[in-house]
């Protein structure tokens, strides 16, 4: 009988479904087992196949070093400048610059691009500004960066979507026009110059070191974390992990929030329910942060040392709750720099062959500096955009 | 009124009655009209829409897209649908990079349409085995998938090697390779579709599965055999990915959107959502209205908010068209 | 209510190993805690098995939950006077989405997985547009109440979720119900006995929307403002419903078990995070539990009568 039959595959099938299941209750439960302070296995997981030692070290050291530039510029510093000669760019004006943009689908591309928007006005010498937008697709930005060539560029701005993916597209660019990467790089020497923060390490060791200290040992600290696998992202965990692994503190969970606020708010709910008392919060980027934060509140418990990003709610949240916080940033004002950097490559003159730009920390004693009333709650602070034209309507703020 | 639906109801069109690509003329016409559009809009815009550049960019953004909707196509015409395509194409790449640079090119094809083939049995199994929707069998298979994925791979893995990545970039003339390509299985879709039996078959199961059991054919089969080449298809689509991007990436499948846009451009193309009408040649108009619409859209920098409601609004007028003729005889 | 029982017993079983993995679950207030955590999906489920048990998808809603979230953030702008005003504008925009889905799905005759698909686009589209591209404004504490707060020991969201269910069982109960099912089961048959199908299913769509209002009205309460609040809910409603043993094509499910399903599947997200394995397998388990569940639904009626007859429609 073929029913018979359909009952021996969806049979088949469950018995295949049913070991599974067992089988990850067998995996050491993090929460039920006793954990034990430094010096015995970690819950940390291994450490990411991202990590590479020389960057971290590097990343660390120059958190403390002053960057070169005018003060009241961040975005035109930059820390331990190499130089390199870019004569054979010069040409005179007006100028056509194009960008091949990896997508505008998160609030810190958001606030990026329209900073890097006003900064183009800025400048009269840019006659033509082109602009293709991949919509985070590698495929279409591989495309894109083909056409651009075609569009007679002065100079290429590329923020690509994965780096080693877009690697051979932007080889092929080199040859033909002066290339600028910015945010994520690429695995190849051939751009003029590559811009970005510090990095990831050193995001991430900020918070990770900020809880070591506030967080009396044996503490329980959760981690939350949005995706795997994303580069600049895992940076971040494996600094923080490094700096967790290191102290007396007791990491009860790392959990994948995928950004999702309600979703974060139901996980810290969960650790908190099971452990009765979480004391300190590490996250590899802000978004969510205040909803960890409600997490607590709803639980009618004091939130816990926390970090979060530049953020405005959570920069808002952390004034008006007197939260023990802390928010290393990712600078959205790393927009600006490939403009300038492009009209110096223009222009002759010289540029850091690889531009790291300052990476501040904002801290309980410089967050009214930072903190901007008005700003729409996903706005970033350090948009370094406070002074320019469109302020702050073109950021959805308010005068 | 009422009358009116039992009549729509009752009329279901033979197998074989409408031709394969009687349904796609409005697309082409439609095509037709864009290029011209397009080509004024960039005119006006100071562009050139028929520069080589244009051309052949517009060919390779729709190759891989075209290729997972050509399969599509068939599942749909059968009365099914794949929501697994879009992980299957990233499992894909991942496969054929991996594959690929320990044991050659050679290996890292079959390794990858041996994968596809089984995934795509499994969906058709379960869609004909164990009675579940095409819907759910698929967006289960797919979360199977996704979590494979999750748990093997953490970003881009496995290196293509330079002379499989000139199927993604080398061209003849105006024509990239990858366009080559899938016209190439554009056309074996289409004899399979017109001239052979199973062609004839999947049309009868997708018109009406029980007429089609009781004049005959073996309707679980078909269903299988069309899920088979539709996963086919997305591994084909995968391994041109990771020709393009050098190596295999473990979100180029779900950033591409190719589950949903390859139902779309099936449906832009005139076959028929509940199956048993329509074509390839639809699909491919489909597919090209899009990437026209796309490099539009591209020349005038029109942000990507924009372009979602554009797509939306054409993709639902574009049906309203199909069903006013469809009902207007 | 019998057909019912293979998802409450699912339900039970999911429930009790929640219970044992963490003790707490079993007080008042752990309890509580998952149901207000549940009740977004289970009234969206509510809203979506109108719409597939009259034969049709529908794929806008997740993109309809983030609209209506981002929307009441730049509506309301912190200012308290503005809740309820703004709270009625949700729901008559919920309506008016539905009505379009449910317009062009009948009188356009666009397959309503077309017609949904392209409104996931427009509005998701649309709304970025409308603010230029991330969210403006805030909620106010009065609005967040009703997905964050309580009353006594009961949240808001619980006691929204149980009028909710009310009254869709109450509805399901009454005419409209019986000439829904009719219409999903055999649309040509319920046509002929004088059911007005276009209507029916029209209603049915505007009900899908305003249960995305509602679940956006919790959601944001819940969790704030977010740009990717109802991101993916689309799937995972169907998903729920279709575990509830509600069968995509129409005709045949309850709505209670469509709602059991959303529970079912919040639960099974908290078990599979309590035990661990989020993150890495638990879309592959998810995968499997989805096609096991329905497979094992439509071996069933084997050994039971496949379903009622349909029932008798008089015009």
């Amino acid at each position: 009988m073929p029913l018979d039959r359909r009952y021996v595959l969806a049979a088949a099938a469950l018995a295949t479904l049913l070991p599974l299941s067992a089988c990850t209750t067998d995996k050491p439960d993090s929460a039920s087992s006793p954990r034990s302070s430094a010096g015995t296995k970690k819950n940390t997981g291994d450490q990411s196949k991202f990590f590479v030692q020389a960057d971290y070290d590097a990343q660390l050291a120059m958190r403390s070093k002053t960057a070169t530039g005018p003060a009241e510029k961040p975005w035109e510093q930059a820390i331990d400048p190499q130089m390199v000669d870019t004569a054979r760019y010069k040409k005179a004006g007006p100028y056509h610059l194009c960008f091949s943009n990896a997508a505008t689908n998160n609030p810190w591309r958001q606030v990026g691009w329209k900073t890097m928007q006003a900064e183009v006005a800025t400048h009269p010498e840019i006659k033509e500004f082109t602009v293709l937008d991949a919509e985070g697709k590698d495929d279409k930005q591989i495309s894109d960066i083909a056409e651009l060539q075609a569009k007679g560029c002065d100079a290429l701005i590329v923020s690509p979507n994965t780096t080693t993916t877009l690697t051979p597209a932007v080889k092929a660019a080199c040859g033909k026009v002066p290339v600028i990467v910015f945010d994520r790089g690429v695995q190849a020497d051939c751009p003029v110059t590559f811009i970005k923060p510090i990095g990831g390490y050193a995001f991430g060791a900020e918070g990770a070191e900020f809880l070591k200290q506030k967080v009396k040992p044996k503490g329980k600290i959760l981690a939350l974390r949005i995706l795997p696998g994303v580069d600049v992202l895992e940076t971040r965990w494996s600094a923080a992990k490094i700096a967790f692994d290191n102290s007396e503190l007791d990491v009860v969970g790392v959990e994948f929030t995928e950004g999702d606020a309600a979703k974060t708010k139901s996980i810290v709910t969960n650790y908190i329910q099971r452990h009765g008392k979480i004391d300190g919060v590490w996250m590899d980027a802000g978004a969510t942060a205040v909803a960890a934060a409600e997490a607590f509140e709803d639980a009618g418990q004091p939130v816990p040392p926390i970090n979060g990003e530049d953020q405005q709610d959570f920069l808002q949240k952390w004034k008006d709750a007197k939260l023990t916080a802390i928010a290393p940033t990712y600078p959205t004002y790393q927009w600006r720099t490939p403009i300038i950097a492009a009209l110096k490559v223009l222009g002759g003159e010289s540029v850091p062959k690889v531009w790291n730009l300052p990476q501040p920390t904002i801290t309980q004693d410089n967050l009214d500096s930072y903190l901007k009333p008005g700003m729409p709650p996903l706005h970033y602070a350090l948009c370094g955009c406070e002074d320019m034209a469109g302020y702050p309507q073109n950021w959805g703020g308010k005068k | 009124m009422t009358q009116h639906i039992a009549t729509l109801w009752a009329k279901r069109p033979t197998p074989r009655g409408l031709a394969v690509d009687s349904p796609a003329r409005p697309v082409f016409l439609a095509l037709g009209l864009m290029l011209v559009v397009g080509w004024l809009l960039f005119t006006i815009d100071g562009g050139q829409f028929f520069s080589q550049a244009n051309i052949v960019g517009i060919q390779q953004r729709s190759a891989a897209l075209g290729i997972v909707a050509v399969g599509q196509t068939l599942a749909i015409l059968a009365g099914s649908l794949d929501l697994s395509v879009a992980f299957l194409i990233s499992l894909s790449s991942l496969i054929a990079a991996e594959t690929m640079a320990e044991y050659g090119v050679l290996a890292g094809i079959g390794a990858t349409l041996v994968v596809s083939a089984v995934v795509g049995l499994v969906n058709g199994l379960v869609i004909t085995r164990l009675k579940v929707h095409a819907f759910i069998a698929t967006l289960g298979v797919a979360l199977i998938i996704k979590g494979v994925l999750e748990s093997r791979y953490d970003g881009p893995a496995g290196h293509v090697p330079e002379s499989f990545q000139r199927i993604g970039f080398d061209r003849i003339g105006p024509v990239p390779v990858s366009a080559l390509l899938w016209l190439a299985i554009a056309v074996a879709a289409w004899f399979l579709l017109s001239r052979t039996t199973l062609g004839y078959r999947i049309f009868a199961v997708g018109g009406d599965p029980e007429v089609a059991r009781l004049s005959g054919v073996r309707t679980d089969r078909v269903i299988v055999t069309t899920h088979v080449l539709c996963s086919l298809a997305a591994g084909a689509a995968g391994l041109l990915l990771a020709a393009r991007l050098g190596a295999g990436a473990p979100t180029v499948g779900t950033d591409g959107g190719y589950d949903l846009e390859s139902v779309a451009a099936v449906v832009l193309g005139g076959t028929a959502l509940a199956g048993g009408r329509g074509g390839v040649a639809g699909t491919v108009g489909g597919v090209l209205l899009l990437a026209v619409l796309d490099s539009s859209f591209n020349q005038l920098e029109i942000n990507s908010f924009a372009k979602d409601v554009v797509r939306g609004v054409v993709l639902v007028a574009a049906l309203a068209v199909y069903a006013r003729r469809r009902y207007a005889r | 209510m019998r057909r019912n029982l293979p998802i409450f017993g699912v339900l039970t079983v999911l429930l009790v190993a929640i219970a044992i993995a963490n003790p707490y679950f079993l007080e008042p207030q752990g309890f509580l805690a998952f149901v207000k955590r549940a009740a977004p999906l289970a009234i969206l489920a509510a809203g979506q098995y109108f719409v597939i048990v009259s034969g049709e998808f529908d794929l806008s809603v997740g993109s309809l939950v983030t609209a209506e979230v981002v929307i009441a953030a730049r509506l309301v702008d912190g200012d308290p006077g503005a809740t309820w005003p703004v709270i009625a504008l949700l729901l008559a925009f919920g309506a008016l989405v539905g009505a379009v889905n449910g317009l062009v799905t009948t009188l356009l005759r666009v397959p309503s997985f077309i017609v949904t698909l392209g409104m996931l686009l427009i509005l998701s589209g649309a709304v970025s547009l409308w603010t230029d591209g991330s969210p403006r404004g805030a909620l106010s504490e009065q609005f967040r109440q009703f997905g964050r707060g309580t009353i006594g020991p009961v949240p808001w969201s619980a006691l929204i979720l149980g009028a909710v269910v009310a009254y869709v069982v109450w509805l399901m109960r009454a005419d409209f119900g019986r000439t829904l099912v009719a219409t999903g089961d055999n649309q040509t048959a319920a046509a002929l006995s004088g059911v007005r199908v276009h209507r029916v299913k029209t209603i049915a769509f505007v009900l899908s929307g305003l249960s995305a209002a509602v679940c956006a009205i919790l959601l944001g309460g819940f969790a704030g403002v977010s740009a990717q609040v109802g991101q993916g809910l689309e799937f995972q409603v169907i998903t729920a419903v279709v575990l509830g043993g509600v069968v995509l094509g129409g005709g045949r499910g309850s709505v209670a078990a469509a709602i059991a399903g959303a529970f079912t599947l919040q639960a099974l997200f908290t078990l599979l995070n309590l035990h661990g394995i989020s993150g890495a397998l638990e879309f592959t388990v998810q995968g499997l539990i989805l096609i096991v569940a329905v497979a094992l639904g439509t071996l069933q009626p084997s050994w039971r009568p496949r379903r009622r007859k349909p029932p008798a429609l008089t015009s």
